[in-house]
């Protein structure tokens, strides 16, 4: 089960053991404080401490060398009239509802093409998995730019068919679909999870649809897709979170700027300028919050519509 | 909730039935068959090459003369530079060994990290009672989905009064208490598949919870931790975030800040040297892909699911 899966069971159900355990419930309380004594800590000093210190620095002004000084709502009323938050946001949206789907649907078609027996399958999986692997780090989003660059190897490419290329990665209209391109490139570690889920579907299914005389398509649609639908939904939530915190891709590609025009200027890259380079502290801390919001919501989005489209067969 | 099962089944790998023939062909169909099956396999190997492309084109440029980087697109080349790897190697402050090495302490401080303080927890959610551990759990699951931006600025500040930015304290402390809550889930999972006689036959002998856990739980968890070493490994060794934020002093450099003002100061022009370095920094990953695929794959099984 998904960490998704197991909170599901939580909320809407009761506990994953109560019952039986009830009884015993408090008897291994000290032993327990021993064992998660580090977790504890970490939970509150590092996760639930800091959060509730950003929501404070929130509704400040803070430089790090001053006392932060609480400003009331003002952090809020400059972000309203915050152009450059405006181009962030009009970028992370883009990348996150082009990427996302466009990621999860090369995914789930490429194990849905490898999942029928394929002879060679391991091979194919480790080519189309390793990207994933690499996809995060400064060195393939260095190797973006260059492939990419004015005179790049795509141009380079180009050109032996005496095409002349665009300048990719310098136009404010090519440089953030570059970026949705590396994060296509990364489709594999869906995959692995698609195939793995495959791989749970019963066979006879598929053997009982096809002396009924139903299509490959119509399989694919009533018995894959239902079956798959949790696990669609556990890529999709994932996909979504984590492509709403992209930083490295567009920090190196843009060379720290989020140019060209502010089109690669990602809200966490954003966040970095406004907290790390201008050291406007208290207003990083109210965009962190601000991406928690917006991912708050689109997670809660996800959940409710998930009631419609996502299959369980407890 | 299946995909449990290929990770608590020790040998048994995620092997989406290979080999076995799909669905039933009858006779007349074979021919088409065959060539059905010999486009998608066209089609495979060529979106392959497709992804593999910039990869190898990055391998091939590292070893040729900045003049041809560019102007050639293939992969063959005639003449073959490889002080491409000793300019970039000492072209910034420090030679690449030193970021190689600062990188590999913080990968190995994390990986420690991460196995004590994740197992520990894990056995306390998936074998011990105690009051609050609903809540404690659907807490550890929230954090898993939190994002770090909420937390770096208040942890910025923290680590800054503490002395600790620039050290690697910032990035290794954390992981002795447990905030990659995901490998604590991947934990549970694992621990749950593991038979109850065991650890009440060991209760019933007068074993404690820390025996139990030290002695019983840790050598039969090892596939777990092997996929939870693996994933710090990788996840450390590219982080570039909270590494750009604590790491400013230039001897301190990991391989991604390093490599990020490598960018700066070469600016457009030794591209040899900026490829053979980027190859250089991608090396541990591969060999890592190439040894621990099994652990890995399994990982990201179980991550899924329902």
């Amino acid at each position: 089960m998904s960490a998704l899966g197991e909170l599901r069971t939580i909320t809407h159900k009761r506990g994953p053991e109560s019952a039986a355990s009830k009884r015993a419930r408090t008897k291994d309380n000290k032993v327990a404080a021993f064992f998660l004594a580090p977790w504890l800590l970490g939970l509150l000093g590092i996760t639930i401490g800091p959060m509730l210190i950003s929501l404070y620095l929130a509704f400040t002004n803070y430089n790090l060398l001053q006392a932060p000084k609480f400003t009331g709502l003002a952090n809020i009323q400059r972000m309203l009239g915050d152009e450059r938050l405006a181009h962030s946001l009009q970028a992370t949206f883009t990348y996150v509802i082009v990427s996302v789907p466009l990621q999860l649907g090369t995914a789930l078609a490429l194990a849905v093409l490898l999942d029928r027996g394929l002879r060679a399958l391991p091979l194919y999986r480790s080519v189309f998995y390793l990207p994933s692997l690499l996809g995060s780090s400064v060195a393939v989003a260095v190797l973006w730019r260059l492939v990419f660059g004015g005179e790049g190897l795509v141009n380079a490419f180009l050109a032996v068919f005496g095409i002349e290329g665009a300048a990719w990665i310098s136009s404010p209209d090519t440089a953030l679909s570059t970026l949705i391109l590396l994060h296509m490139w990364t489709f594999g570690a869906p995959m692995v999870i698609f195939l793995a889920g495959l791989r749970q579907i019963p066979r006879e299914y598929y053997e009982a649809s096809s002396t009924d005389g139903a299509t490959k398509w119509r399989q694919f649609r009533s018995i894959t897709l239902p079956l798959l639908s949790p696990i669609i939904f556990f890529n999709l939530v994932l996909g979504l979170i984590g492509s709403f915190q992209t930083f490295t891709q567009a920090f190196i590609v843009s060379n720290g700027s989020g140019g060209p025009a502010d089109s690669t200027l990602f809200f966490s890259l954003y966040l970095y300028q406004e907290g790390f380079s201008s050291f406007r502290m208290g207003y990083a801390s109210a965009l962190a919050w601000l991406l928690l919001i917006i991912i708050g919501i689109f997670t809660s989005l996800n959940f409710w519509a998930s009631k419609y489209w996502v299959f369980y067969d407890d | 909730m299946t995909e449990t099962r290929a990770i608590t089944t020790p040998g048994r790998r995620v092997e989406p039935h290979a080999g076995i023939p799909s669905g039933s062909s009858p006779k007349g169909s074979s021919l088409r068959s065959a060539v059905v099956s010999t486009l998608k396999h066209a089609g495979l190997i060529l979106l392959a090459l497709v992804m593999i492309y910039p990869l190898l084109w990055m391998v091939v440029s590292s070893i040729r003369p900045n003049s041809e980087i560019f102007t050639t697109p293939g992969l063959f080349s005639d003449s073959f530079d490889f002080s491409h790897y000793t300019t970039g190697w000492n072209a910034l402050a420090a030679p690449f060994s030193t970021y190689l090495l600062n990188s590999g302490l913080i990968v190995l401080g994390s990986v420690i990290g991460n196995l004590i303080s994740c197992s520990l927890a894990a056995y306390a959610f998936a074998r011990l009672n105690f009051k609050l551990k609903t809540l404690a759990f659907v807490a550890m699951l929230v954090t898993i989905m939190l994002p770090i931006h909420v937390l770096i600025v208040p942890q910025y500040v923290l680590f800054a009064q503490l002395g600790w930015v620039n050290t690697y304290l910032p990035l290794i402390v954390p992981k002795f208490l447990a905030t990659d809550a995901f490998f604590i889930f991947l934990m549970v999972q694992f621990i749950r598949g593991i038979p109850r006689e065991l650890d009440e036959a060991a209760r019933i002998d007068g074993a404690s919870h820390f025996r139990i856990y030290s002695q019983i739980m840790l050598p039969l968890m090892v596939p777990a931790l092997a996929t939870t070493a693996i994933f710090t490994f990788i996840w450390t060794w590219n982080d570039f975030f909270s590494q750009l934020i604590f790491v400013t002093k230039p001897d301190l450099y990991t391989v991604p800040v390093a490599l990020r003002s490598f960018i700066d100061s070469q600016s457009q022009s030794d591209f040899g040297a900026l490829f053979a370095m980027s190859i250089v920094s991608l090396v541990p990953i591969f060999l890592v892909f190439l040894f621990g695929q099994r652990f890995l794959l399994r990982g990201i099984a179980t991550t899924g699911g329902k």
